[in-house]
């Protein structure tokens, strides 16, 4: 076999490995959410499909293909069609680029557990991401709706202003590691300090503080509480995907939760040091190990994006796009500063 | 096979293009606007300027345009009901000025180093390739441009806020 068709091959089954993965990863974060948020509220959550509610995403699932799938008369049709494909596409895309595993041996065979590893990686993640707003904007306005139109528009001005310290936080992680390779990021967080505390980025001086701005702008990326402004329900009925049903909706549905997962997965990769964590025993465990590194630093992610959804009240809108630019940006921006100071002095 | 992608994708871009200045409502021209851009994109990386070809994507379809769709949803206008009349002045002034922009291109071209070799043509596109250059022999005018945007940036907030 040829080196490029190994290649095609190769790359044909991570994506489909990995996009199998990351649906049923997004089936049981809504799970974990309804059950998590119930006992966080005294109460039981799923619990009839199965064993604790287990099979409760598949009936969901079912639900939802099954359902009637209804277009608005007066919804401009082809850019309600196109919406839920243009925010589902880009969220789908970005996980290429992460790596959630070291290379691994198996017999013969050698894997790496990235589909890719672009030399501009991050700066990748965000130029797909920024297309997602796409989705939003257009879905909350083909379905001619004023709810809707209003999701969408403040989906779109909370996605523009929140990308910015997304991004500026992004920037001090960079200064440090010098690469936007995010392969290589990962690479350079192996090892230990004083043979006890690991050389992850957020054990890094200022880097912490780009982690809170970094975290607390992802929240508001993937249009979670409490910045859920753009499908507020008690203002807005359900924001941008009020007129869909079906499986339209659930593309949406599907898209948070990835993004959720993304969210999570590059703030693993930045500061918490990737797939790094203690491996041993045989050959084939040293390469399973990272993966699993890996996945349940995610999963504490995903508990704390629980955890605050339970806990906090939603902002209001004024209070959203004031905390943004007053607060956010200003902090990030200072935090770059500082941190190319401290970088300088240590060179 | 890279000349069989570049000309899928260059017909893509044309065809989006003309989609652009044919259709009637504003959002559709937007839209295939963004279309242009992401073809845009991908002849960068063709030409392996990986780093130009995120940044057009991050810039112009993820800034620029999101703000004219933006600003089209909030004004909610109709389809265009009758055409921009057909003025004399666009067709005595746009036509030289096409043909002088297609001169300058071809031009341009003409004088391209294309022969250059492969490896030569993969280093110049790359982040470092970039940033180098920008801060050493264009230093003066990259401080020069942020200094401009500063002052847009500023002209933006007194023309908006004139009391604050």
């Amino acid at each position: 076999m040829s080196e490029f068709s190994s290649f095609l091959l190769g790359t044909t089954i991570k994506c489909i490995v990995v996009i199998a993965v990351l649906i049923g990863a997004v089936a049981y974060t809504t799970w974990l959410e309804r059950k998590v948020v119930a006992h966080l509220q005294i109460r039981w959550g799923p619990s009839r499909v199965g064993w604790h509610g287990l099979l409760q995403p598949i009936a969901d699932v079912l639900k939802l293909l099954l359902k009637e799938d209804m277009t608005p008369g007066q919804a401009s049709k082809f850019l309600y069609v196109l919406a839920p494909l243009i925010a589902f596409v880009p969220a789908a895309l970005s996980i290429t680029v992460i790596p959630f595993g070291n290379v691994a041996h198996f017999g013969s065979q050698t894997v790496r557990f990235q589909i890719t590893d672009l030399n501009v990686g991050i700066l990748f993640i965000f130029a797909v991401t920024s297309v997602g707003v796409y989705g939003v904007a257009l879905g909350g306005w083909a379905s001619n709706n004023k709810y809707s139109l209003m999701g969408g528009l403040r989906s779109s001005a909370q996605m523009i202003s929140y990308e910015l310290s997304l991004g500026l936080s992004v920037v001090s992680v960079l200064l440090v590691t010098g690469t936007l390779s995010l392969g290589q990021i990962v690479d350079l967080q192996g090892g230990r300090w004083f043979g006890i505390i690991p050389k992850w980025n957020i054990f890094v001086f200022p880097l912490f503080i780009s982690f809170f701005t970094y975290f607390v702008s992802a929240i508001a990326e993937t249009n979670r509480l409490p910045f859920d402004l753009p499908e507020a329900e008690n203002e807005l009925v359900a924001g941008f995907h009020t007129e869909y049903s079906s499986m339209k909706f659930g593309m949406f549905f599907l898209t948070e939760y990835i993004n959720m997962i993304t969210v999570s997965a590059i703030a693993t990769t930045l500061f918490f040091g990737g797939w790094h964590g203690p491996t041993f025993g045989p050959l084939w465990l040293r390469g399973i190990l990272p993966l699993f590194w890996f996945v349940s630093k995610i999963v504490a992610f995903l508990l704390f994006y629980i955890w605050t959804r339970g806990t906090l009240p939603r902002f209001r809108y004024d209070q959203l796009m004031a905390f943004g630019w007053k607060f956010l940006v200003p902090l990030s921006l200072a935090n770059v500063v500082l941190t190319s100071l401290v970088v300088a002095w240590r060179a | 096979m890279q000349t069989i992608v570049f000309f899928i994708f260059a017909f893509i871009a044309v065809a989006a293009a003309i989609n652009m200045l044919v259709q009637k409502h504003p959002i559709h021209s937007a839209l295939s606007l963004i279309v242009v851009m992401a073809m845009l994109s991908i002849f960068y990386v063709m030409l392996y300027a990986e780093f130009l070809a995120v940044v057009q994507v991050i810039v112009y379809a993820g800034a620029i345009m999101v703000l004219f769709v933006f600003v089209i949803m909030l004004l909610n206008p109709r389809e265009e009901s009758h055409r921009t009349r057909q003025n004399r002045f666009l067709l005595v002034a746009g036509v030289p000025l096409g043909l002088c922009l297609m001169a300058e291109i071809v031009i341009l071209l003409r004088r391209a180093p294309l022969g250059e070799n492969e490896t030569g043509r993969q280093l110049v596109g790359t982040t470092e390739a970039v940033g180098r250059v920008l801060f050493t022999d264009y230093l003066l005018p990259f401080e020069f441009i942020s200094v401009l945007i500063l002052i847009a940036i500023l002209g933006a907030v007194v023309l908006t806020k004139r009391e604050l």
